[in-house]
């Protein structure tokens, strides 16, 4: 696992002192060693990674700069396009869908010299928290198999994690990469809503969605964030923000830091959670951050307001499924009908939880509920948006913790509501639209198992540059 | 104040089924309607909140329709469009018979 990180890796092979192939072909070995156990990758591209990574030493055999991530190999959540293989987002519905085009954020690692190692595995159509929706089977915990890696990016946390790629990529709807980067013990970064192209990225909750990377360490997260941020002309919801080198903003000062704790991420976690958050306040007040106690009451009406907004969007991003132009398709009966078509190929196509939030979003939408559950979750929404407003004003970053247990065991969470509870802390990042971070903070050994368990910072948007530098600090802190 | 549980009926759960356009069985309406019951329950604490004066916010960007340059750029193949139809004739997509007439 003692394995250098994305930065290094790229820095070996730029000077010539690491082969991009040699590195491509550990890393495959690896990922054939282990991916029968973990089930992180849905799909390997073994020839494709190989042939790229000749192509790499080949460009700086003559002389020419592949870009930071040379060499880097990357694993893709299946949600994001790739002509490279499949696009299934881990669903019957998809399978064996190719995408005629890459997606931006695919174009722009592979043009910094990233290699596409493969497509991981995920819960369907990202919609839950423990990779257990996947229609390609479950994904498996590196640090312990009988337990979940979370979700919905499990397969790219699990990847990641067991070092099986340098970086991966996840999405994030309402805490999609920061949770399962918590329980697998890795960095996950959930830019602020536009940063980051999702031209290429099949839709779940379009005022929700962010792509982001797993990585490492934060220097990675940060490296690949720096490649992927910024406006793209296919995407109208990018932000034409420009984005800032991180390395120009000076690293974060403790004794200039104001570091915001809620009261209300303080209640609920287990043992080895509040410890693991004490620690890291604990090592912040030593090293002379101040510590402000901030209220976020609208903390508790998160998971609720979510579960309005999010699938009432994916039913109506979902309604594209109907199995005519792509996509699974029922075998057509004699004398029925398109509806009839429409309605059967969804239903044999979408797994349980989706039509679950099918259902949810339809039924919140429909005519004489809409004022009482989807209007009245947009109104919370602006005042959950406006408390983060006035937290921010007291302090730089948020700090909690990013779910309040550590990976629980794979069939261990079966009645929905529950499920949609580990995402307390992660899901008002994404309704205000602001950035969050996931770090390794501590390890909970209740169970007779070392178990990752992960600290959140959060920022206000665009403030990327101040959450990475916070970041550092902190990890620099926790690795003292 | 205290939650009372939302009343949904298997009726209802088949009409919102229908909307969705998904085919579901008597036993896996029953199962959702218990659990969506469960869920918009919970949702229900919402009804607690006091939105009065509070615009609606659909989205975190203040942007709204940003247009591009009317320029023509690159665009699919026919080839590429059609290439994940799960049913093709020629150059069109075959789907069941829409309009009336003898059921294919």
């Amino acid at each position: 696992m003692n394995r250098p990180d994305a930065t290094a890796v790229a820095a070996a092979i730029r000077s010539g002192a690491l082969r991009a192939v040699d590195h491509a072909r550990a890393t495959l070995d690896a990922i054939d060693t282990a991916n029968p156990g973990l089930n992180a990758y849905h799909e390997v591209f073994h020839d494709a990674a190989l042939e790229r990574a000749a192509a790499i030493d080949a460009m700086i055999a003559a002389g020419r700069d592949p870009g930071p991530l040379a060499g880097v190999c990357v694993a893709v959540k299946d949600n994001i396009a790739t002509t490279l293989g499949q696009t299934t987002c881990s669903s019957r519905m998809l399978t064996g869908y190719r995408s005629p085009f890459d997606a931006t954020v695919v174009t722009r690692l592979v043009g910094a010299g990233a290699v596409i190692v493969g497509k991981t595995n995920m819960d369907e159509f990202a919609m839950g928290s423990s990779s257990e929706t996947c229609a390609w089977g479950v994904v498996r915990n590196p640090h312990d198999p009988t337990r979940t890696p979370g979700g919905s990016s499990g397969g790219s946390a699990a990847a990641m994690a067991a070092r099986l790629c340098d970086l991966s990529l996840g999405s994030d709807t309402g805490g999609s990469i920061r949770q399962p980067a918590a329980f697998c013990g890795i960095v996950g970064l959930k830019p602020t809503y536009g940063r980051i192209s999702r031209w290429g990225l099949v839709a779940f909750g379009s005022s929700l969605d962010q792509i982001g990377p797993f990585t490492s360490t934060v220097r990675d997260a940060a490296l690949a964030y720096g490649v992927m941020a910024g406006v793209d002309a296919h995407d109208s919801t990018s932000a034409p923000v420009p984005v800032e080198d991180w390395q120009a903003t000076p690293p974060a000062d403790p004794r200039a830091l104001r570091v915001g704790v809620p009261s209300q991420y303080l209640r609920n976690n287990d043992p080895a959670v509040t410890e693991a958050l004490e620690r890291a306040l604990g090592l912040l007040r030593a090293a002379g951050a101040t510590i402000v106690d901030i209220d976020l009451p609208m903390t508790d009406h998160g998971i609720s307001t979510y579960y309005v907004i999010a699938p009432a969007e994916a039913s109506s991003n979902l309604a594209r499924f109907d199995g005519i132009r792509y996509g699974h398709r029922a075998t057509q009966r004699a004398g029925e009908g398109l509806e009839e078509l429409y309605a059967r190929s969804r239903s044999e196509g979408f797994g349980a939880e989706v039509q679950r939030r099918i259902m949810l979003g339809t039924y919140v939408l429909s005519s004489g509920y809409y004022d009482a559950y989807y209007d009245r979750a947009l109104r919370i929404r602006r005042l959950i948006k406006q408390e983060f407003d006035t937290a921010f004003a007291q302090c730089d970053v948020i700090l909690g913790p990013t779910a309040p247990t550590a990976a629980f065991t794979i069939g261990g969470v079966t009645d929905p509501l529950q499920m949609y509870m580990n995402d307390v802390y992660t899901v008002n990042t994404n309704i205000a639209g602001i950035a969050g971070i996931s770090l390794p903070g501590g390890i909970d050994r209740s169970s007779g198992h070392a178990l990752p368990v992960g600290l959140q910072l959060q920022a206000p948007a665009f403030a990327e540059s101040r959450l990475l530098r916070a970041s550092e600090l902190l990890e620099r802190l926790l690795s003292a | 104040m205290a939650e009372s549980p939302t009343s949904l009926s298997s009726k209802d759960v088949a009409h919102v089924a229908r909307l969705a356009r998904l085919h579901l069985d008597d036993a896996t309406i029953e199962s959702y309607r218990t659990q969506l019951a469960s869920v918009l329950t919970h949702i229900a604490r919402l009804g607690n909140v006091d939105t009065a004066g509070v615009d609606p916010m659909a989205h975190p960007l203040d942007t709204v329709n940003r247009l591009d340059d009317d320029e023509p750029g690159p665009v699919l193949t026919l080839d590429q469009v059609l290439m994940n139809a799960p049913a093709r004739e020629g150059d069109f997509i075959a789907v069941p018979k829409v309009l009336g007439g003898d059921s294919a």
